[in-house]
């Protein structure tokens, strides 16, 4: 009960901070438009006004601030138009809609698991070669390190477009920028947790005269799991970041990189906002599914309830 | 010793050195040892530290490999015995797993030895009754004390029935009482399998209340000042220690320490 209700103090406070914040930079146009519609604005005059600070034109034209919520294309949508315009897009609107969030959503949360499996699958196999292989360890840490140093948004178009030159398109492209964010947490991390066992686990092991492969599955794979589970929650932001880049370059005819792009095109900042809400939003649930299975998995692991 | 069983050497140490090369220089864990160990005996090692006592432990288990000298194990090399599986280890921290609950921790040995599943189930039980620990195979390793861990360590060393245990200071980190209680199962357990213990300790009356031989060593070069065979009954009730023959033990081994650091 306590802590509902500093989440709630929290989230109030980020509200209020958002509302407050909509009014001085929405504050202009608003006037604009009165001034278009022969309304009394201070001052009238259109150029002494675009010099003059927002701030101040707030406090002239304290009644003209109900309408800095309410603006069709506001430099800054208030909380409640971003929430009307993700209710209208997702609940209020059939799936197959080309103006579903839920469509775009899904297009871009089927790339997101693709990429995070291949990310995932290749940053586990990468880690237990290099846990188990000097040479790896000396040859391959350093690439994957590298290739996290070139921004994402430099490199996702070439790799759309070398794709497309071989004839892949679709899903694929986007799964490969995807997965190629999300594999080096899981590398990091899985490194990391297969050389978790301390000497006198590792010892004990060779007392029972166990090979490399015994060791691996009953020692050194579960010792990994809790450093698994941290990397996958972060991998799969990174997934989702990935197959939202993904979208831009392509021309974006669908997914909520698409929204966001077209949103951009058209001066349409409530569709932006909505669109980056829906992707925080996914982002969230995937973090806290993974959450779930982690708690899942270590409880069967037998951890402290 | 009964006329017709002919004791048999199980570890026969000669002329062993062990050097570590650090950057410091080299450092001699071990020189000159010589050793028999017979069937059957309750061998401890006792010493300060860094005298070399768990390195030469770690030797007979190969984990340690000698820079010179001979060392045999049941008349193998060392790594040889190693792969045989010829010995238990029990070390100071139990190092059980803890994703395994206690029976599963004991199961460890038996399938990466490959035991069938139902000698595997026999075996835990026989090995969990052997510490005093049935009733409590499916409790994960943190809802057991320490001393209820670490006779789960023992009981997972002796779940394959090696002939030979070797514990590192197994009790090293318990308290006092639960101490002088393991002790008593421990020659117990002894005594009923007849296995032959090597037993790393650093405390006085735990060496001469446990052992029927006593090495006591030194440190800086390690090596070995003296070795007492105990003339103590293998009936031991923990009174013992009061017994003026005990406490004469105890007081040459605390002259061999004392020698050892004066050299």
């Amino acid at each position: 009960m306590k802590n509902l209700l500093a989440v709630l103090t929290v989230v109030s406070v980020i509200v209020a901070v958002w509302y407050a914040a909509c009014v001085p930079m929405n504050i202009k146009s608003v006037l604009n438009t009165a001034v278009r519609a022969d309304q009394v604005v201070v001052p009238q005059d259109n150029k002494t006004r675009r010099e003059a600070g927002a701030v101040g034109l707030v406090f002239q034209n304290t009644s003209h601030i109900a309408a800095t919520w309410a603006e069709d294309r506001p430099r800054l949508p208030a909380p409640h138009q971003v929430m009307v315009e993700l209710w209208s897009t997702t609940v209020n609107k059939k799936i197959t809609s080309k103006r579903s969030l839920v469509y775009h959503g899904w297009v871009t949360l089927s790339a997101t698991l693709l990429g995070f499996a291949i990310g995932t699958g290749l940053g586990v196999l990468l880690a237990v070669g290099i846990v188990h292989s000097k040479v790896m360890d000396m040859s391959v840490m350093p690439w994957a390190i590298v290739s996290q140093t070139i921004p994402i948004i430099a490199l996702a178009p070439m790799i759309i477009v070398v794709l497309y030159s071989i004839g892949i398109q679709g899903i694929i492209p986007k799964a490969v920028i995807s997965a190629y964010l999300s594999f080096f947490p899981v590398v990091v991390g899985m490194v990391k947790g297969l050389r978790s066992p301390d000497a006198m686990q590792l010892d004990l092991l060779r007392t029972y005269s166990a090979s490399t492969g015994q060791g691996f599955w009953k020692l050194r794979l579960p010792a990994s799991m809790p450093y698994l589970f941290a990397s996958l929650k972060i991998g799969i932001a990174a997934s989702l970041v990935g197959a939202i880049v993904g979208e831009l370059p392509t021309g974006a005819v669908a997914g909520l990189g698409a929204r966001l792009l077209a949103g951009s095109y058209y001066g349409q900042t409530v569709q932006i906002w909505s669109a980056l809400f829906a992707a925080a939003l996914l982002a969230a649930s995937l973090v806290a599914l993974l959450g779930f299975l982690e708690r899942l998995v270590l409880r069967r692991m037998g951890e402290k309830a | 010793m009964k006329s017709e069983t002919i004791t048999r050497t199980v570890i026969e140490a000669r002329n062993l050195d062990l050097t570590f090369q650090t950057n410091d220089g080299p450092v001699h864990a071990l020189k000159d040892v010589n050793l028999d160990i017979n069937q059957g005996d309750f061998v401890s090692f006792i010493g300060p530290s860094g005298c070399g006592k768990t390195t030469f432990l770690r030797c007979i288990a190969a984990l340690e490999t000698p820079t010179g000298g001979s060392l045999s194990v049941n008349g193998m090399t060392a790594d040889e015995a190693r792969r045989k599986r010829a010995y238990g280890y029990v070390f100071q921290a139990a190092g059980l797993y803890p994703w395994r609950t206690i029976a599963k921790n004991i199961k460890l040995p038996l399938e990466i030895m490959g035991y069938s599943r139902e000698e595997q189930e026999k075996r835990v039980d026989d090995a969990l009754a052997l510490v005093d620990l049935k009733g409590f195979g499916q409790k994960f390793p943190w809802q057991l004390s320490g001393g209820m861990q670490q006779r789960a360590s023992i009981a997972r060393a002796l779940a394959f029935d090696a002939d030979l245990l070797l514990m590192d200071e197994p009790f090293g980190a318990l308290d006092e009482i639960v101490r002088d209680h393991l002790n008593e199962q421990l020659l117990q357990l002894w005594a009923s399998t007849g296995k032959t213990i090597g037993f790393v300790t650093h405390s006085i009356p735990e060496a001469v209340y446990l052992s029927t031989k006593i090495v006591v060593m030194s440190p800086r070069p390690g090596r070995i000042t003296d070795v007492i065979e105990s003339p103590l009954p293998k009936e031991r009730p923990l009174d013992i220690r009061d017994t003026p023959e005990f406490i004469e033990i105890a007081h040459r081994v605390r002259e061999g320490l004392r020698a050892g650091h004066g050299a």
